[in-house]
């Protein structure tokens, strides 16, 4: 394999590893508060849709300069299909909140009924809206989230080695990849070094202890479900005007799962959650060039193995084999205040 | 909080929650500009009112009870099998491999051997799951749902790579020989009376409604499913009782993922006769409404079977006569999970409020 495919395959790795970033690091303030959430795949699958779905409309809101005859866009398309898609997102979170937090529900059956409600729902809008099969229309200019070249990515192109990976791997994405990665350094901060982080991790392990300090349970549990509905909606708008040009039926395609499977193997942290997202992207992205993969073992890997891959490794740490995966101890358990 | 009469525990609870899933699929279809009457005047029209509607619902119930039982039994020992989807294409792969290789001299005796063979890789499919529960304390939900997507890889694999015939493009195995045909029920003397075209409801119906009678003995008439209850009660009680945790989940997951595989000798071998990719075709999730539905009873599981089938070969009518697309009805299926599964207490809290309503003025009245 010459350095031209890897970079491309790290590339490819990047772009396929942001969306599982996004849910990834979603579930993990759901599940760090005490909500298991099986649910992160149909609030992707609603939140593409709809910001599929705006973002095709070419909602635009421009600012036309008195007696001029030009006119500064103020908020693009693609702008509100992400406020679509986020907004989409949190309304399933709040179902899903109401139902498992206020009613006390099977948090695990919740998150089932969404997914399902998340399929269906997104072909049949769709369908109503643009009658092209559950597709939205194809999206282009500033109805998508373009590249963004960094600063001196073409200078330092020609450098040896570094520069190529800048230019190649580095520089040249949406803006929602490096957002993706800054928020994993947000989340590191709040959850580890805020009141907020501490309450939240302390209602997932022990909702007793925190009630008794006077913090509410119930509030706690609902921010970080809406926080997670935030985080799935920019997943889910990643995957419509990003990543693909437009909104395809079932195109999550598993990744909320993959995204669950990830948080299990990073052990529920939001650092290691980077890690192991970007090792499933990695795999993703072998698995479109099985000729390169090939090339490097020497033996015909087939690809169904490399989709299986995130599934395998995460059934291999749930068996203790990596050390063991420990989900937090109040998760999947209503909070009873008073028996 | 109250108790409910066991009537209203029994019917009123899932009639409740069938109604708000039902009106809120109606306000969804008013809301992409179509007629719910029709819709359902449709569904009706294509599914339950002749033979030919019959035998498609019948043929989906078939299906949907086998997956039903399978959560069910799980259910009862404290287990959320999801993973019923990938057991059932593992259970089409035992299918196909009994009736490909092995050269059954009857339908009957196929019968058998496919069933064995469909319950056998179920089972085996579900035993790692079970097994890292018991022993390593992994969650079950999460393990299936892995274990559903491993399936699928390793069905694409085994049908394009390894029992693809050679010169074939689709991946599936090759045609079951013609002697394991299994009776349809227009085959069937006596049914083919009323089922006069080639539906593909088979002998199978017959098979699953026997196992439904079998997963009852089994859960309330022996040790075992006292066991197992016991145990999905609670587990320390169970524990203290002397029951063995670990020989209980591996029992009642094994019991689980074979009543997942049995599903294929409907599907594979007594409808397709032959192993097609995506075999299950979600009919293992649908084993989860089913079971919620059906209160985790098998006479419930069979009802709510029927009524899933009806809903599957409606919605199918509804994609080839109306603008309402297929996935309608998972729609309702999400539906029927919510109400039925997570918001199980929300209908509860509503009916014990309204029964406290009629016993507190009956109590003026006296």
């Amino acid at each position: 394999m010459d350095y031209g495919s890897l970079l491309q395959i790290l590339d490819s790795t990047l772009r396929l590893a942001t969306p599982l970033l996004l849910a990834c690091i979603a579930g993990l303030y759901s599940e760090r508060a005490g909500v298991f959430d099986i649910g992160l795949e149909g609030k992707m699958l609603v939140a593409a849709m709809a910001s599929g779905a705006v973002a095709a409309s070419g909602m635009t809101l421009v600012f036309s300069i008195p007696y001029a005859s030009t006119e500064i866009v103020l908020v693009s398309p693609v702008v509100f299909g992400l406020l679509a898609g986020i907004l989409a997102s949190l309304l399933f979170a709040l179902l899903h909140a109401v139902t498992s937090i206020t009613f006390r529900g099977n948090q695990l059956i919740a998150g089932v009924a969404l997914n399902f409600l998340a399929s269906g729902l997104t072909v049949l809008v769709a369908q109503s809206l643009f009658g092209q099969g559950g597709r939205t229309p194809p999206l282009e200019g500033n109805a998508r989230f373009n590249p963004i070249n960094l600063p001196f990515a073409d200078a330092v192109k020609d450098v040896p080695v570094i520069g190529p990976f800048y230019h190649e791997v580095i520089s040249g994405h949406s803006i929602l990849v490096y957002a993706a990665f800054a928020i994993v350094a947000v989340t590191w901060w709040v959850m580890y070094r805020t009141r907020f982080g501490l309450r939240l991790r302390g209602v997932g392990e022990n909702p007793a202890a925190v009630d008794t300090a006077g913090v509410s349970v119930k509030g706690l549990r609902f921010s970080a479900v809406m926080i997670t509905g935030v985080l799935c909606g920019l997943a889910g708008a990643y995957m419509a005007t990003a990543l693909q040009a437009g909104f395809g039926k079932e195109m999550t395609a598993g990744r909320g799962y993959i995204a669950l499977a990830a948080l299990i193997f990073a052990k529920w942290r939001p650092v290691q959650a980077m890690y192991a997202c970007l090792l499933f992207g990695f795999f993703q992205a072998l698995a479109l060039r099985p000729d390169v993969v090939e090339s490097v073992v020497r033996i015909k890997v087939p690809v169904p193995f490399l989709d299986a891959l995130p599934y395998l490794l995460t059934v291999f740490v749930l068996a203790g084999f990596v050390g063991k995966a420990i989900p937090p101890r109040a998760g999947g358990e209503p909070y009873v205040k008073e028996r | 909080m109250d108790r409910l009469p066991r009537w209203a525990d029994l019917a009123l609870v899932p009639f409740v929650s069938l109604t708000l899933a039902a009106i809120i699929s109606a306000l969804v279809i008013i809301a992409i500009g179509q007629d719910p009457w029709e819709a359902i005047t449709v569904m009706v029209q294509g599914s339950v009112m002749n033979a030919y509607g019959w035998g498609y619902t019948l043929y989906y119930a078939t299906s949907f009870i086998f997956t039903g039982l399978a959560v069910t039994v799980a259910f009862h020992a404290g287990l959320f099998n999801i993973g019923g989807e990938g057991q059932a294409q593992l259970g089409g792969l035992g299918v196909a491999l009994a009736c490909l290789f092995i050269p059954w001299p009857h339908w009957s005796l196929a019968l058998i051997g496919a069933a064995l063979g469909a319950a056998l890789f179920g089972a085996a499919w579900a035993a790692i799951p079970a097994y890292l529960q018991a022993k390593r304390g992994s969650h079950i939900v999460i393990t299936t749902i892995m274990f559903n997507y491993i399936a699928g890889s390793l069905m694409i694999y085994l049908l394009v790579d390894v029992l693809r015939p050679p010169g074939k493009m689709d991946p599936a195995t090759a045609s079951f020989p013609p002697e394991m045909h299994l009776p349809s029920f227009n085959e069937i003397p006596g049914l083919n009376a009323i089922f006069d075209t080639g539906v593909p409801a088979n002998v199978t119906f017959f098979i699953a409604l026997i196992m439904a009678v079998v997963v009852w003995a089994l859960l309330w008439r022996t040790r075992l499913g006292y066991q197992i209850r016991a145990f999905g009660k609670s587990e320390p009680a169970a524990r203290y009782a002397g029951i063995n945790p670990t020989r209980i989940i591996m029992i009642a997951m094994l019991i689980s993922g074979g009543m997942a595989g049995l599903m294929a000798i409907n599907n594979v071998m007594g409808e397709a006769e032959r192993l097609l990719g995506n075999s299950a075709s979600g009919a293992g999730f649908i084993g989860i409404a089913v079971a919620l539905m059906g209160r985790n009873h098998p006479v419930g599981v069979v009802l709510a079977a029927i009524l899933f089938g009806f809903l599957f070969q409606g919605g199918a009518e509804l994609g080839l006569w109306t603008k309402i697309p297929i996935e309608l009805r998972t729609v309702v299926q999400g539906l029927v999970i919510l109400f039925t599964g997570a918001l199980d207490m929300m209908v509860r809290m509503l009916l014990v409020k309204i029964f406290a309503l009629f016993r507190s003025n009956r109590m003026e009245a006296a």
